[in-house]
């Protein structure tokens, strides 16, 4: 689904990935953890199109088209999602009809009629429900007031409406207790198919407790400089990522 | 009639223009001005659809199809076309209430009673030079009255539209809600494009007797002049209301037009328990520049006024908001909530507010809240992950932060505001 090949990607001057490659199929789990620095944000912003940031080599293939061709929206209706690490706010706009004009400004990029009302809203209650979100959310605007659980829940809710090809969720889990962390865990296990595929960028092992990744790869300068089965987590949880950075920076030096 | 401008044109000779608006701009040689146009034939129309194509073809364009309007029922429409009004619809029903719909011409002919009695009794001759200059010129508008208790049963609507060339429009609106009446009426103003300035010096008089309840909503798209300031309408206009006892005002307006805007809807709020409000959300792009605002003087006792107002400011243009929050001696339990938001777009555009607050009594309240903001690239990137392209982005947000203002149109009114505003920000950013 996902095939990054030697990306080198940064803002301005500086060179943030260093040679960066990665291969994800359908139906797979990946979870890159990684050190403070390491490129790990920036690596979502480049697939996602964020024009911040700047592609010098190296190319990102989705479902064997070039993505870096494509713009952000581009990159939307084709399937990719971004949950944020910061969600922003729009004053006004309410979730609802945020998301109805998400999904068929979608649908009309794909050439698909408009979702009419009360099919929205039937999809909605559906993955309200499975996200435990109550009533009234819907008319709230857009993470204005939002807690910073919420702000991560709706945008766990969004995916959920969305139902994407790919997902990034980049640091979802800081900031959630651990009633939400588990909220929002069920609710990714429970969207997971043999179609869609998910990265999870994180910090901490902690959330890897409630979502058993297939892959879980090391990020460090810019480079993917250890990957594993999901036994790594645990291992790094236990040792630090000491042990393996010292190696890294022998080898790059 | 003759006397009154005969009167107000020597008064107006005495004046100067004024120059404390935060706006720059060459002054019109008033001598140049064609003070009065007919269009070239005058039709009679029996109904809206023997209309001219070409006037059709401007409203099209300007998403307000008279069709639509029709559809929509309800809605009466005054078409003031260079002046003269050309079509009236819905009268009968309207006089069937008692109500009294027309140009102001056809007012000073068959009501000159009424006409006498309120005409420059809330904005005087020597107001203003541009006020005075309405008085002494002014060929047509609208009269509306509203009779004692009725609820008028429509939204009335008029249209003004700048047509001829070298055109000054100067029209005069007068409307009188009596007791306990009420009554929600529509302006909606366009001009076509002119490499050349035209000017439009219109006073709007609201007369809301005991109990009354006066809805003034605008949608204004005049032509801006082009990218670079060429041409283009000066808007020099007064608008004021006077609320007797228990009576309401409420002005709402969306405006995206004119090169120089220079406005203040104000309510007198003369009768104790009297309520005046204003909600405004002002467009500007390139290189127009606005100074807008209000005026709520405070006289009778328990007054309330709210005013609400929204700025955006997106290429090189130049928004202010001016408001006078005056509360005299005798206003004693007073309020006032003022809330001045500006949103910019850009980093060559420019937004100031200048709020006057002058308060003469110790048991009133007033409050103001002000705050500016930019539309953020994160915002637009945000949208972008979920699929909204930049433009629609744009639209999203700025009609999220115009909501408060936007719910107060009639519904049919709003829908058309959303869409002006997003035409008028059109390629605003990236």
């Amino acid at each position: 689904m996902l095939k990054i090949k030697d990306l080198k990607a940064g803002v301005e001057e500086n060179q943030i990935l260093k040679g960066l490659n990665l291969t994800i199929k359908a139906g797979e789990i990946h979870a890159i953890m990684g050190p403070n620095g390491s490129g790990k944000s920036t690596l979502s912003a480049v697939i996602a199109g964020n024009e911040n940031y700047e592609v010098e080599e190296g190319s990102i293939e989705f479902e064997d088209e070039d993505l870096l061709d494509l713009s952000p929206e581009e990159r939307a209706h084709k399937g990719v999602f971004l949950s944020f690490q910061y969600p922003v706010e729009i004053p006004g706009i309410s979730v609802s009809n945020f998301i109805k004009t998400s999904i068929n400004e979608r649908r009309k990029a794909l050439g698909i009629e408009k979702l009419s009302t009360p099919d929205l809203l039937k999809l909605m209650r559906e993955k309200m429900e499975l996200l435990s979100i109550q009533k009234g959310y819907l008319s709230r605007n857009m993470n204005e007031g939002f807690s910073g659980g919420e702000k991560k829940r709706n945008e766990i809710f969004q995916m959920a409406m969305l139902s994407p090809k790919l997902s990034i969720l980049d640091e979802t889990d800081s900031g959630l207790d651990i009633d939400a962390l588990r909220i929002v865990a069920n609710g990714v296990n429970k969207l997971k198919s043999k179609d869609n595929a998910t990265i999870i960028i994180t910090h901490y092992q902690r959330l890897l407790d409630y979502i058993t990744p297939d892959y879980v790869h090391v990020l460090y300068n810019g480079r993917i400089i250890k990957s594993g089965g999901k036994e790594l987590a645990h291992e790094l949880e236990s040792k630090g990522y000491d042990w393996i950075t010292k190696e890294a920076d022998k080898k790059w030096a | 009639m003759l006397d009154y401008r005969l009167n107000a044109y020597n008064i107006w000779l005495k004046m100067d223009e004024p120059d404390w608006a935060n706006v720059e701009y060459e002054k019109p040689n008033y001598q140049d001005v064609i003070y009065y146009s007919a269009p070239k034939q005058k039709p009679v129309l029996d109904s809206l659809d023997d209309l001219d194509p070409e006037m059709k073809k401007t409203f099209d364009k300007l998403g307000i199809s008279i069709d639509e309007q029709n559809r929509l029922a309800n809605v009466a429409v005054d078409i003031v076309m260079d002046s003269v009004s050309v079509a009236t619809s819905f009268k009968k029903t309207l006089a069937e209430k008692g109500i009294i719909f027309c140009s102001i011409s056809d007012a000073i002919k068959n009501h000159p009673e009424l006409v006498k009695k309120y005409l420059s009794s809330v904005v005087p001759v020597r107001d203003n030079f541009f006020s005075a200059l309405n008085s002494a010129v002014f060929s047509d508008g609208s009269f509306c009255y509203i009779p004692k208790g009725v609820k008028c049963p429509m939204e009335l609507s008029t249209y003004f539209r700048i047509n001829e060339a070298g055109t000054g429009q100067f029209e005069r609106t007068l409307l009188i809600a009596d007791e306990g009446s009420q009554v929600s009426y529509l302006e909606g103003c366009t001009a076509p494009m002119r490499d050349e300035n035209q000017l439009h010096a219109a006073v709007v008089e609201l007369v809301a007797l005991d109990n009354a309840d006066i809805k003034y909503s605008t949608v204004q798209n005049w032509y801006p002049g082009d990218k670079n300031g060429k041409g283009g309408v000066f808007n020099f206009v007064t608008k004021r209301g006077v609320c007797h006892k228990n009576a309401k005002i409420s002005w709402t307006q969306v405006e995206t037009g004119s090169a120089v805007t220079w406005k203040y809807p104000s309510c007198i709020l003369k009768g104790d328990n009297s309520i005046g409000e204003f909600f405004p959300v002002a467009v500007t792009n390139n290189l127009q520049q606005a100074d807008t605002g209000t005026k709520m003087i405070h006289l009778g006792k328990n007054t309330k006024s709210t005013i609400i107002a929204k700025g955006i400011s997106a290429g090189k243009s130049n928004g202010n908001y001016r408001g006078l929050v005056s509360i005299s001696k005798g206003a004693t339990n007073s309020r006032n909530f003022s809330q001045c938001d500006s949103l910019l777009m850009g980093d060559k555009c420019g937004s100031h507010t200048f709020p006057y607050i002058e308060v003469r009594n110790k048991s009133s309240q007033v409050e103001h809240e002000a705050t500016t903001s930019k539309v953020g690239e994160d915002q637009i990137f945000y949208c972008n992950q979920r699929g909204i392209g930049t433009e629609a982005a744009i639209a999203l947000i700025v009609n999220g932060y115009c909501k408060d203002v936007l719910n107060q149109l009639p519904m049919e009114f709003a829908v058309e505001a959303q869409k002006l505003l997003e035409i008028s920000l059109e390629g605003s950013v990236g």
